[in-house]
């Protein structure tokens, strides 16, 4: 039996910084997961992890991961490892996304 | 120690000025990532999960004060303050910028180091003894022989492209400091009924996710001959190393399929087929070589042992450490200290800026400039006056590098795990600062006695899983950190793979199963001096089987 499709969201590092980015519905890409492209369906997920992968200047190793939404409307990784890269070292509270005010630094589409 | 000449200077800093323009086309577009992964691995440059990671060879693990100042300069530089030693004796930054990496390289390449072949299917950077030269019980510093094999390796044509990467460990003594079993070839210095020194030559160890002791392939090899039998090992390897499949390309598998005989002949074969003289350094080279291994002037210092007893029973703490933490030195009035990076509650290997720059002033002063890098994650002083070993210690101590803990519980091997790897499948570091804790009074630790922990957050096994006395393995079981525990591994001349026990534990139950695997250590041991490895291997698996998952239990199951 085919797994049932779980909503997704299009993850990457950015090329430069190398941190964890998102590809948002606005076809760029942004450091804030409030910001993900949300796919309810696995063309809509294939349609925007395209989007994103295109994006080769920009960023580095897209692709797709299972999330749920929260009850404020921002997408939340089901799996510890995509939890963990939202907030960076869990032995070091003072590093990675966890530390930054995060401000959403967005990247305009090429 | 070893120094550049001018054609190493010149290869190094073309090597990053190469690099440099590939990271300027990779931002141009001109490179894509497909085209640019392969080289900026070539240069040590990983992606994990957060930021990109650099991994810096040290060769054999040998650094100068220079060296060491200069890691800190790079991490307050271009990264967040700290580095990471690993288990291969090098360093890792966590956190650089793309852009800033080829400064980095040119800020390592001032200090005559590089991130060449620390990744990659070539042959690595090649480790050894962290006590080389400076060992009691040593036959011959093993260092010059590890920079033949690193000058030999590096930038091998031929072994550029190996069915997948190739690691090299050697020591000097018969007590096993480098693991030269768990490695691809490990070289074990021995002497010929003549009393000529040579090398035993191993083959085929390896951990990952079929974890090997490596076979002696040739029980004795002159001195002179061993480039040509590593070329020989290395054809042969190249030639029949499987490429189909990645998990099964190690040289380890190749001797498990092939068998020791024929692969032996073969190598033996194709060393006869070489020409002796092409794969012979001249004695020039060897004497250059082995000129930048003397040993330091050591002096001869009066009182030196009864300055050392009276510190000792004028400080309890500084008695702890030297008893836990130095051994001794081949050279009369001299010690060995390692510093521990295993800080009850800090990451294992983890170092600051600050803490860098103190063992680099403590080198410079006391320990004839030389620091060592051990592939247990700490930090060795190799020269130390034993009654200047009271200054040492209170100067690391005041810098949070005074913990009592080698060889001891806490001395854990520890990956990066899911914390920073993007390869790992759960967290390593969490779980050794839980051990850590629950294990913190040094009165609980030195009772258990000699206790090695080593922890892997996949099976690739970083942390050298398989041959920890105890042994653990992060695991995902169903989007849930899951850890397997292994008893009896062994990394020294004695290797052994420990064992599985039995199903995993979550997270949360980790620290109480090593509660039980030490109560029961504690119970079955003939007395104080039978370390929990003995126990084991006298009594085997099932006490500690029946510890971790009482028979009620497992028959209700």
């Amino acid at each position: 039996m085919a797994k049932a499709f779980k909503t997704q969201i299009v993850t990457a590092n950015d090329l430069f910084e190398g941190d964890v980015v998102y590809f948002t519905a606005g076809g760029f890409w942004s450091r804030n997961l409030s910001d993900a492209a949300v796919a309810h369906s696995k063309e809509d997920a294939d349609a925007i992890l395209a989007r994103g992968e295109a994006q080769q200047s920009t960023i580095v190793g897209a692709y797709l991961a299972d999330v749920a939404i929260g009850a404020d409307g921002v997408p939340q990784p089901l799996h510890y490892r995509e939890h963990r890269r939202t907030l960076g070292p869990s032995n070091r509270p003072d590093l990675g996304r966890q530390a930054e005010a995060v401000a959403p630094i967005a990247k305009v589409a090429a | 120690m070893y120094r550049y000449d001018e054609f190493d200077h010149d290869f190094v800093r073309a090597r990053v000025a190469t690099f440099r323009d590939q990271v300027a086309r990779r931002v141009t577009g001109a490179l894509t990532e497909e085209e640019f992964r392969p080289l900026r691995l070539q240069n040590g440059l990983y992606l994990q999960l957060h930021a990109y990671m650099l991994r810096i060879a040290v060769p054999y693990g040998t650094l100068s004060s220079r060296q060491m100042r200069q890691f800190a300069l790079i991490a307050d530089t271009w990264d967040k303050g700290y580095g990471h030693f690993t288990t291969r004796q090098n360093i890792q930054f966590n956190w650089p910028k793309l852009k800033d990496v080829p400064d980095i390289l040119d800020a390592l390449a001032d200090v005559e180091m590089h991130a060449i072949q620390t990744s990659g299917n070539c042959i690595r950077n090649v480790t050894s003894d962290q006590f080389a030269g400076a060992a009691s019980d040593e036959i011959e510093d093993p260092r010059p022989t590890c920079e033949l094999v690193r000058q030999w390796s590096t930038n091998h044509p031929e072994f550029a492209f190996l069915p997948r990467k190739f690691k090299i460990a050697v020591t000097g003594s018969p007590n096993d400091r480098a693991a030269v079993k768990a490695h691809d070839i490990g070289l074990r210095m021995v002497r010929d009924d003549a009393g000529a020194p040579g090398y035993e030559v191993i083959v085929g160890g390896g951990l990952g996710r079929t974890p090997m002791i490596g076979k002696v392939v040739r029980e004795f090899l002159p001195k002179d001959q061993l480039l040509r039998y590593l070329e020989a090992i290395l054809r042969v390897y190249n030639l029949h190393g499987r490429r189909d499949n990645k998990y099964k390309a190690r040289i380890k598998i190749l001797v498990h399929e092939t068998g020791l005989e024929e692969l032996r002949a073969m190598i033996e074969a194709e060393f006869e087929a070489m020409d002796a003289p092409t794969f012979a350094p001249s004695a020039e080279e060897i004497a250059r070589i082995e000129a930048y291994f003397a040993p330091p002037a050591f002096e001869t210092v009066e009182g030196a042992d009864a300055a050392l007893e009276a510190a000792k029973a004028a400080d309890p703490r500084f008695a702890a450490w030297v008893d836990t933490n130095v051994v001794d030195h081949r050279e009369p009035g001299y010690a060995i200290a390692t510093i521990s990076l295993k800080a009850i509650g800090e990451a294992p290997g983890d170092a600051t800026s600050e803490q860098m720059r103190v063992m680099a002033d403590l080198a410079e002063r006391y320990s004839f400039d030389e620091l060592r890098v051990t592939h247990e994650q700490n930090i060795v002083l190799p020269h130390l006056r034993k009654d200047q070993l009271h200054e040492v210690y209170q100067a690391l101590d005041a810098a949070g590098l005074g913990t009592a803990n080698i060889g001891l519980i806490s001395d854990m091997i520890a990956c990066p795990g899911l914390d920073y790897c993007a390869l790992a499948t759960a967290r390593s570091i969490p779980v050794a600062q839980d051990i850590a804790r629950h294990f913190a009074d040094p009165v609980v630790a030195r009772d258990i006695g000699e206790m090695k922990i080593k922890i892997s957050g996949c099976i690739n096994a970083c942390g050298h899983h398989h041959v920890g006395h105890i042994g653990i393995l992060g695991l995902d079981k169903g989007g849930i950190e899951n850890y397997q525990i292994t008893l009896g591994g062994d990394a020294t001349e004695t290797a052994a793979i420990g064992e599985r026990m039995g199903p995993g534990f979550p997270a949360e139950e980790v620290v109480p199963a090593i509660e039980r695997i030490v109560e029961t250590y504690k119970a079955e041991r003939l007395n104080r001096e039978e370390t929990f490895l003995q126990t084991y291997r006298r009594i085997g698996a099932e006490p500690f089987k029946e510890a971790l998952y009482p028979s009620e239990a497992r028959h209700a199951a």
